[in-house]
């Protein structure tokens, strides 16, 4: 019996606890309107540091007291920067604003924080039910979620330990230093957690298998070492809530007896690198990390450790080897780190992801994380949804939810009244499912048997105007460049894949590639070393699978559907639509292609043209003339008249 | 003691002997460049000493499965040998192939391969493609010929073998991997004059002493 265990509360816990309850009280009870601006490194890319100056700036010369409160990522990236004003003596409830610019940022604080006008035509809807705004639930972006590990982003202030406290924060961990470790362990176990990084290991299992090695040193790693193209919710949880991810990592090493951990994070991600290491120090101060945690016997101690950027670290062999100071690369598996890891002892590797849902289940428990999701994937996915729709970000959706909803309904479909062509799930490891594997329940075992993959959850939504050749090569161009060189096959088999691909979208394909593509990318998938070769002929295949024509309009027709491959594509100027005495393309092509007609209309010389798109850009919508087709040949000839060609010359 | 049955010739071999290890014992030849017996752990980078173990779906690598009792083994089955010939063509593929004027002639172990598999050595169902330094000659006693060369990283094993921290490395990543000198600030204190190592375990003559 583990000597821990008590049926009181803990007596340091409370009063941390009561500290952080007085501050939330403190800060509500002002009567002072509240800014609420998202700062993570998203909210920042679209200029909140700027809009947070804004404000602070128009506050001090309108003389306005009000409370700025920084806080983390939302998930909603088309409505960057978000900021919700909170005013209360208004009248007014919370409400949520979208894309906040610096100038926007002055105008509110003049017309709602001064005057009382929230100005309704800025207002994405009001966070809170009642009678005067529609609140933002009612939009299914909001609604359709589940947020569970992604409960308090964009809540609470990442840097403030107490507000992650206040919000029930570490009440998990409190409530687990009480406990037995292998009853923590049969609650995970009962729970189903799989692994988010993408295999979707039983994490129970992990740990359980870990708990077992007889070797009494054990190592806890948290694998943020996040590198898919596109993706980015490890990054955005870091940012907006790094302790949750610390709580479930003190949880894990109580768990399974370990004493050390890890986080390994790319050095790509400073502010997350910064946040986390701040939090890390905070959990200190308060005594829940370090020697004697929460005055029990338990100690553990939390490190930060930069990754150099290589994507194959993120594979959990290589990822030990970089740690020890070796070159990035992956080891013949069995021996599994949870038998021999880092510096030999056993280790267990978690993604940010499967750390943050640990708090939540043990505090509402494992039947209640089981009613979540299916049967053999319970629980919630995160998505960071990019590409060709109308509202990209990160989504945290119950697993089963078909892709249809996710894309159509939360996500807002494809912008522009285009069609929707393929979704690409998993990253560079997944693969490109057509329209109809729409129907197809997100999780683990539905999208490996469509052929995709859960992978670390990045998805890309492609319309009608993307080529899928082009898709899988630039996926392909990603793997062939982060092999870690290793291997025969992938470093060798995939830079063969990526120069056939790179031949066929130019149109030099040749009528046996198609079949080497395939037979090549088998190989490479069951003869590799690691996971990254072993999946990176995903996308060759999936798209030979499922978009075969295209591949063959390529080789045997040089024609490029979605009209992307620039050497397959000509631009061209309609005359029935171009209007006369518009000059926007002229002005934009960088290489002097286009030319005015005889009657005052456009025309492209197709000798000139570099096919950057400028002109289709340029072109006033009203208009819509510059058009695409494939192949090149087809372009209509427009002569350019004499005199012009005198004065290019 | 375990006892197995390899391509239907029963052999007996040590506990915890690799497969490739007890096959190579038993002189039955399985293609393999980066295995060296004396190491811990099998690198299995080469991806050529597949096997087919009856009960396993795929073909496995030799060097990282240990032998069990009436284990039942293939070493010939197609669809081994057709990922061994196409590791083997993509090695080919970056390969420089001119025997004739290559000190490994004779000896060399892709010859042997090649030999074994029916795979020419010219292959032509994939493009050549050749880095474009031909021989790297910073070393001072050593040249290195990138085109040659497998990277199955024995030379490296046996340099920190034989002089406690190896003098040469793997550099650069993915296609463009190389075996690298990092030059050591005072070249007389390099081991490299005296030990003939790195030369001597190579199986396709990418190392050689400078005249």
């Amino acid at each position: 019996m583990n000597p821990d265990i008590k049926e009181k509360p803990n007596q340091i816990f409370s009063g941390i606890l009561e500290e952080a309850q007085r501050r939330k009280n403190e800060f509500e009870a002002d009567s002072a309107p509240k800014i609420h601006i998202g700062v993570a490194t998203c909210g920042i890319a679209s200029g909140a540091l700027e809009t947070k100056k804004a404000f602070e700036e128009a506050l001090d010369e309108q003389n306005i007291k009000a409370r700025i409160h920084t806080v983390g990522c939302i998930g909603h990236c088309y409505a960057e920067p978000v900021v919700v004003i909170d005013y209360q003596e208004s009248g007014f409830p919370p409400i949520f604003y979208p894309e906040v610019t610096p100038g926007k940022a002055k105008m509110l604080v003049k017309f709602f924080l001064k005057e009382g006008d929230p100005r309704l035509e800025h207002v994405l809807g009001a966070t809170q039910e009642n009678e005067m705004i529609p609140s933002v639930m009612e939009f299914s972006r909001f609604n359709q979620e589940k947020r569970v590990v992604m409960e308090k982003c964009g809540h609470i202030d990442p840097e403030d330990i107490y507000d992650y406290i206040a919000d029930g924060g570490y009440t998990a961990l409190e409530k687990v230093l009480r406990r037995d470790p292998v009853e923590i362990i049969t609650e995970i176990q009962e729970s189903g957690l799989r692994g988010r990084g993408g295999a979707g290991f039983p994490t129970g299992k992990k740990w359980d298998l870990a708990r077992n090695a007889k070797d009494k040193d054990k190592i806890i790693i948290c694998n943020a070492d996040e590198g898919d193209p596109g993706a980015y919710m490890d990054r955005t949880l870091l940012e907006s809530n790094p302790h949750q991810v610390l709580e479930g990592l003190v949880i894990c090493a109580y768990a399974v007896g370990a004493e050390k951990a890890l986080v390994y994070v790319r050095s790509e991600y400073p502010l997350a690198v910064k946040i986390v290491t701040k939090a890390i120090l905070q959990a200190k101060e308060l005594g829940l990390l370090g020697k004697e945690i929460l005055g029990t016997s338990f100690n553990m101690d939390i490190e930060v450790f930069q990754g150099s950027g290589a994507f194959v670290c993120g594979e959990e062999t290589a990822l030990i080897q970089s740690i020890e100071g070796y070159r990035g690369m992956p080891q013949n598996r069995p021996p599994y780190p949870v038998h021999k890891g880092l510096w030999g002892k056993p280790t267990v590797i978690n993604n940010v992801k499967t750390l943050a849902s640990i708090p939540p289940i043990i505090k509402k428990g494992a039947a209640w994380y089981r009613e979540i999701g299916t049967e053999n994937s319970p629980g919630t996915a995160i998505f960071s949804i990019v590409g060709n729709v109308t509202h990209p970000g990160l989504v945290e959706i119950p697993m089963g939810v078909s892709l249809k909803t996710l894309i159509f309904d939360i996500c807002g479909g494809i912008p522009n009244k285009k069609k929707f062509k393929a979704v690409q799930i998993g990253g560079p490891s997944g693969g490109c499912l057509p329209a109809e594997f729409l129907d197809t329940p997100i999780d683990f075992d539905s999208l490996t048997e469509a052929g995709a993959m859960m992978g670390s959850g990045g998805m890309v939504v492609m319309d009608e105007d993307n080529c899928m050749v082009d898709v899988a090569r630039y996926f392909l161009d990603f793997t062939q460049k982060e092999s870690c060189g290793k291997c025969t096959f992938c470093r060798i088999g995939t830079k063969h894949l990526l120069n056939i691909l790179d031949r066929i979208t130019i149109g030099e394909g040749k009528p046996d590639d198609l079949n080497m593509l395939q037979t090549l990318s088998e190989d490479i998938k069951s003869g590799s070393l690691c996971g990254l070769g072993k999946t990176a002929p995903n996308p060759v295949l999936t798209s030979l699978r499922y978009f075969l024509d295209e591949y063959e309009a390529h080789v045997n027709e040089k024609r490029c559907p979605g009209m992307t491959c620039r050497k397959l594509t000509a631009f061209y100027i309609d005359l029935e639509k171009c209007a006369r005495g518009c000059d926007a393309c002229v002005g934009c092509c960088p290489v002097d292609a286009v030319f005015t007609t005889s009657n005052r209309k456009k025309g492209i010389d197709q000798i000139l043209c570099v096919k950057c798109g400028e002109c289709m850009v340029a072109c006033p919508p009203d208009y819509d003339a510059v058009m695409t087709v494939s192949p090149p040949e087809l372009a209509p000839v427009i002569e350019r008249p004499k005199e012009a060609v005198e004065k290019s010359k | 003691m375990v006892k197995l049955l390899v391509d239907d010739k029963e052999i007996e071999v040590k506990k915890g002997t690799t497969l490739l290890k007890a096959c190579l014992e038993n002189e039955i030849y399985i293609p393999n460049l980066c295995y060296l017996e004396e190491m811990e752990e099998s690198v299995a980078s080469c991806r050529m000493c597949f096997i087919a173990i009856e009960g396993e779906e795929k073909p496995v690598t030799s060097c990282t499965v240990k032998v069990t009792d009436n284990m039942i083994v293939r070493t010939d089955t197609p669809a081994v040998r057709r990922l061994q010939r196409s590791a083997f063509r993509l090695l080919l593929s970056t390969h420089h192939v001119d025997c004739r004027n290559c000190p490994a002639n004779k000896r060399c172990e892709l010859q042997r391969i090649a030999k074994l598999l029916k795979v020419g050595l010219k292959q032509k169902k994939l493009e050549q493609i050749l880095k474009d330094t031909a021989i790297d000659e910073s070393h001072p006693c050593l040249d290195y010929f990138p085109n040659r060369c497998v990277l199955c990283g024995k030379c490296i094993y046996v340099c920190q073998k034989q002089n406690g921290k190896a003098v040469i490395t793997f550099a650069k990543r993915g296609f463009d991997t190389v075996v690298s000198f990092y030059g050591a600030g005072d070249l007389s204190a390099i081991p490299c004059g005296a030990c003939n190592s790195c030369v001597e375990i190579c199986p396709v003559g990418a190392i050689t002493k400078k005249a």
